[in-house]
C-alpha cells in the first residue's frame, strides 16, 4: 500500500486505472467472498443454515492448512507440490502407530511430515536444486511409500482420533478451530517474528539477503519443514474425519487448490510478499464457489473451467502491479 | 549440444578442460547410460525381461508419453513449463473417439485442432501479458479437465472408437511393434532437427539461455513462445487421439497427472528446468528409463506399483542432484 500511493504520477485516468488495480489486488479476493456470500443469501435456498455452513467450512479446513504452508514457500519464491503426498503419508503413519495411542501416533505423522519437508528443503537450500523439481521427486516418491505402508483403504475405531476429526467445541468443529488456531499462528510468525522478515527478505532478493549475512538456506530449509508439518496436520485431520486412511487418493492434486488459494489471494509467485489472511480467504473463495456451483445444479465440470478463470485473471490483476 | 563445449575447452587448462567436458557428457548422455545399463542388469537377472514381447511392451507403452515429452521439451528448453498436456492428452482422447463417428479425418484433426487452440491461448497468455507459464498452465490443467468432464458427461460416457481406419492406427503392426511407435520415432527425428538445424530451435535456446539479451539481439521472444506452447498443445492432443485408437475409446481418467510423469522424463534426460539447455536424445532416453524401471519393477513380481513410484521418485531426486553438481563442475 505504501508503494501504491507513490507511484501513479500521471494523467488521472491512469491514475484511476492502476488505483482499481492496486485495490482490486489488495482487496480482490475479499470483495468476490462477500459479493458470492452475498449472492447466496439472496438466491440459494438454505445456505445460511448451519449445518451447511458447518460442512462447507469443514470441507475447507484442510486446503486452508495446506495454503499456509504453501503460501509461505511461495513468498521464498519457491513451490512445494509434495504436499498431497505428504498427507497421504501422514495418513499411513497415524494409522501404523495407533497402537500406541492417538497422540504418540499424531506425532509420529507429522514427525514424518518434517523429515519430507526436511527432505524437501535440503535439496532446494544446501544442494540448489530448483524447488519445483525436488517437490516433484517427493510428490512421487512419498505417494509410493504412504502406499507401500499401507496399501489398501484401512478403517480404524480409536475413539481419540475419530473425535478430533468429528469432535466440536462451543458448536464449532475442531477441525476448524484448529485451521483458524494455525492461521492466526502462521500470520504472527510472518508479521511479528525475525523468521518472518527474513523468509520475505529471502523471496525478495536472495542474493541481497545472503550479503546481509542472514541464514538463507537454514530459513529456507525450515520454511519446507514448516510446510511439511502443515501438510501432515492436514493429512490427520482428513484421516480423522474419514474415520480411515486412505493413502491412495488422500490429498491428490491438492497442491493444485493450495497454490490456487495463495495465487487467488494476491501472492506473487516472484515471491518477497506474504498475504496469509488473503491466502486463507482464497481457499474460501474457491471453497464458496464449487459449492455456488453443486447448489444451483451446474456441474463439477464447470467449477473447474470457473476455478481456471479465476486464477487468471487475479494473476493478471497481480501482474499490473508487479513492473519494479 | 556442440557449442558449448567446443567454445569453453580451449580456454581452460588441460585437466580442467578435461573434468568439464566429462561433466558436459554425463549431463547430456546419462540417462542413456543409466538405461543401457539397467537393460544389461535387466537382461541378466530376469529370463523374461529381454525377449521380444516385453521389449515391444515398453517401447509401445513408452511411445505416447514420448510424444507429449517432446513437445514438454521444447517447452522447458524456452525457459518455461507446461502443465496442461495430461488434460490436453485425455481431451483429446475423448475427442478423437467422439469424432470417430464421422470418419477417421475428423477424428484425427479434432483433437488436434482443440489442443492446438488450447496450447495456442496459453502460447499468447504467457508471450503478451508476461504471466508465469506455470499459473497459466495450471489454469489450463483445470480449464481443460473441466472442459473434457464437461463433453463426456463429468466423465460418465467412454465414447468408443467407431471408426476401423482411426482404430488401426493405433493398433495396426509393423514388425512387432505399433504405428504409434513408428510415429514417435518420425517427430522425434523431426523434432530433433528442429532443435539442432533450425533458426527457430537456436531462438528457443536462446530465449532459454537469457531471455532479455535474446530480445536485444533480435530473437521474436514472443512469436517463438507461443509457437512452443502450440506445439505442445498439438502433441498432447495427437498423444490423446492415438491412444483412444489403441485402446479403441476415450477413456476418462487415464493421463490424470500425466504433465509430472512428463516432465520428470525431461529433466531425467538433461534438460534443465532453467531452460538452455537439454535435447530430445536424452529425453526419448528419459521416458524409455521410466518404461524399464517398471518393466524391473514387474519382473521382480511381488512387488506393486507403489515401489515404482519410490524408486522413480528416488531416482529423480538422484538425477538432479547429479545434474546439480555436474553443472557446478562445469562452471569452476
Amino acid at each position: 500500500m505504501a508503494e501504491a500511493t507513490t507511484a501513479p504520477s500521471g494523467p488521472p485516468g491512469r491514475l484511476d486505472r492502476a488505483r482499481v488495480f492496486i485495490w482490486l489486488q489488495e482487496y480482490g479476493v475479499y470483495a468476490a467472498v462477500l459479493a458470492l456470500l452475498a449472492f447466496n443469501v439472496l438466491f440459494t435456498p438454505h445456505f445460511l443454515d448451519a449445518a451447511n455452513f458447518r460442512t462447507q467450512l469443514v470441507q475447507v479446513a484442510p486446503i486452508v492448512i495446506v495454503s499456509l504452508g504453501m503460501a509461505l514457500v511461495i513468498g521464498t519464491q519457491g513451490i512445494d507440490l509434495s504436499v498431497g503426498s505428504v498427507m497421504a503419508l501422514a495418513a499411513a503413519v497415524v494409522v501404523l502407530y495407533l497402537g500406541y495411542g492417538a497422540w504418540p501416533a499424531i506425532l509420529m505423522a507429522l514427525l514424518a511430515g518434517a523429515v519430507v519437508g526436511a527432505a524437501g528443503g535440503s535439496l532446494v537450500a544446501y544442494v540448489g536444486v530448483q524447488p519445483i523439481v525436488a517437490t516433484l521427486a517427493l510428490l512421487v516418491g512419498v505417494r509410493g511409500i504412504a502406499n507401500v505402508l499401507v496399501p489398501q483403504l484401512k478403517e480404524f475405531r480409536n475413539p481419540d482420533l475419530i473425535a478430533l476429526g468429528s469432535g466440536s467445541l462451543l458448536g464449532l468443529p475442531l477441525v476448524v478451530i484448529i485451521a483458524a488456531a494455525l492461521t492466526v499462528v502462521v500470520t504472527f510468525l510472518v508479521r511479528r517474528t525475525t523468521f518472518g522478515r527474513q523468509v520475505v527478505a529471502i523471496g525478495g532478493n536472495r542474493a541481497a539477503s545472503e550479503l546481509s549475512g542472514l541464514p538463507v538456506k537454514r530459513v529456507l530449509l525450515t520454511v519446507y519443514v514448516i510446510s511439511g508439518v502443515l501438510a501432515a496436520i492436514a493429512g490427520v485431520l482428513a484421516t480423522a474425519r474419514l474415520q480411515a486412511s486412505d493413502p491412495t487418493s488422500l490429498g491428490q492434486f491438492i497442491e493444485l487448490s493450495a497454490i490456487t488459494a495463495v495465487v487467488v489471494g494476491g501472492t506473487p509467485l516472484t515471491g518477497g510478499r506474504i498475504r496469509v489472511l488473503s491466502t486463507v480467504m482464497g481457499a474460501l473463495l474457491m471453497q464458496l464457489l464449487s459449492a455456488t456451483l453443486i447448489k444451483h445444479n451446474l456441474p463439477q465440470s464447470w467449477t473447474q473451467m470457473v476455478q481456471a478463470g479465476i486464477i487468471l485473471a487475479a494473476v493478471y490483476a497481480t501482474r499490473e502491479r508487479g513492473t519494479r | 549440444m556442440t557449442t558449448d563445449t567446443t567454445v569453453i575447452a580451449p580456454e581452460s587448462g588441460n585437466g580442467a578442460a578435461r573434468k568439464e567436458r566429462i561433466s558436459h557428457l554425463i549431463q547430456q548422455h546419462g540417462a542413456l547410460m543409466v538405461l543401457f545399463a539397467l537393460i544389461v542388469v535387466g537382461t541378466f537377472g530376469f529370463d523374461s525381461f529381454a525377449t521380444p514381447e516385453n521389449a515391444a511392451s515398453v517401447v509401445v507403452a513408452s511411445s505416447f508419453t514420448a510424444i507429449i515429452a517432446i513437445g514438454m521439451t521444447f517447452v522447458i528448453i524456452s525457459g518455461g513449463i507446461d502443465l496442461s498436456v495430461g488434460s490436453l492428452f485425455v481431451l483429446g482422447g475423448v475427442l478423437a473417439a467422439w469424432g470417430s463417428q464421422y470418419g477417421a479425418v475428423v477424428a484425427l484433426l479434432l483433437p488436434l485442432l482443440a489442443c492446438g487452440a488450447v496450447g495456442l491461448a496459453q502460447g499468447l497468455l504467457i508471450a503478451r501479458t508476461g504471466m508465469a507459464p506455470f499459473i497459466v498452465t495450471l489454469a489450463g490443467l483445470l480449464g481443460v479437465r473441466g472442459l473434457m468432464l464437461a463433453i463426456s458427461d463429468e466423465g460418465a460416457t467412454t465414447y468408443l472408437v467407431r471408426d476401423r481406419t482411426f482404430a488401426a492406427l493405433g493398433q495396426g503392426e509393423i514388425l512387432g511393434l505399433t504405428y504409434p511407435v513408428y510415429i514417435t520415432i518420425v517427430l522425434a527425428l523431426l523434432g530433433m532437427l528442429l532443435l539442432q538445424r533450425t533458426g527457430f530451435g537456436q531462438n528457443v535456446y536462446a530465449i532459454g539461455g537469457n531471455e532479455q539479451a535474446a530480445a536485444l539481439m533480435g530473437v521474436p521472444v514472443a512469436r517463438t513462445k507461443v509457437y512452443v506452447y502450440l506445439m505442445s498443445g498439438l502433441l498432447a492432443g495427437l498423444a490423446g487421439a492415438l491412444n483412444a485408437a489403441r485402446l479403441s475409446s476415450g477413456v476418462t481418467i487415464l493421463g490424470i497427472g500425466l504433465e509430472l510423469d512428463v516432465i520428470a522424463a525431461v529433466v531425467i534426460g538433461g534438460t534443465l528446468l532453467t531452460g538452455g539447455a537439454g535435447g530430445l536424445t536424452g529425453t526419448i532416453a528419459g521416458v524409455l528409463l521410466l518404461g524399464v524401471i517398471q518393466s524391473l519393477i514387474n519382473q521382480v513380481g511381488n512387488l506393486t506399483s507403489s515401489f515404482q513410484q519410490v524408486v522413480s521418485g528416488a531416482f529423480l531426486a538422484l538425477v538432479v542432484i547429479a545434474q546439480r553438481l555436474l553443472s557446478k563442475a562445469q562452471r569452476l
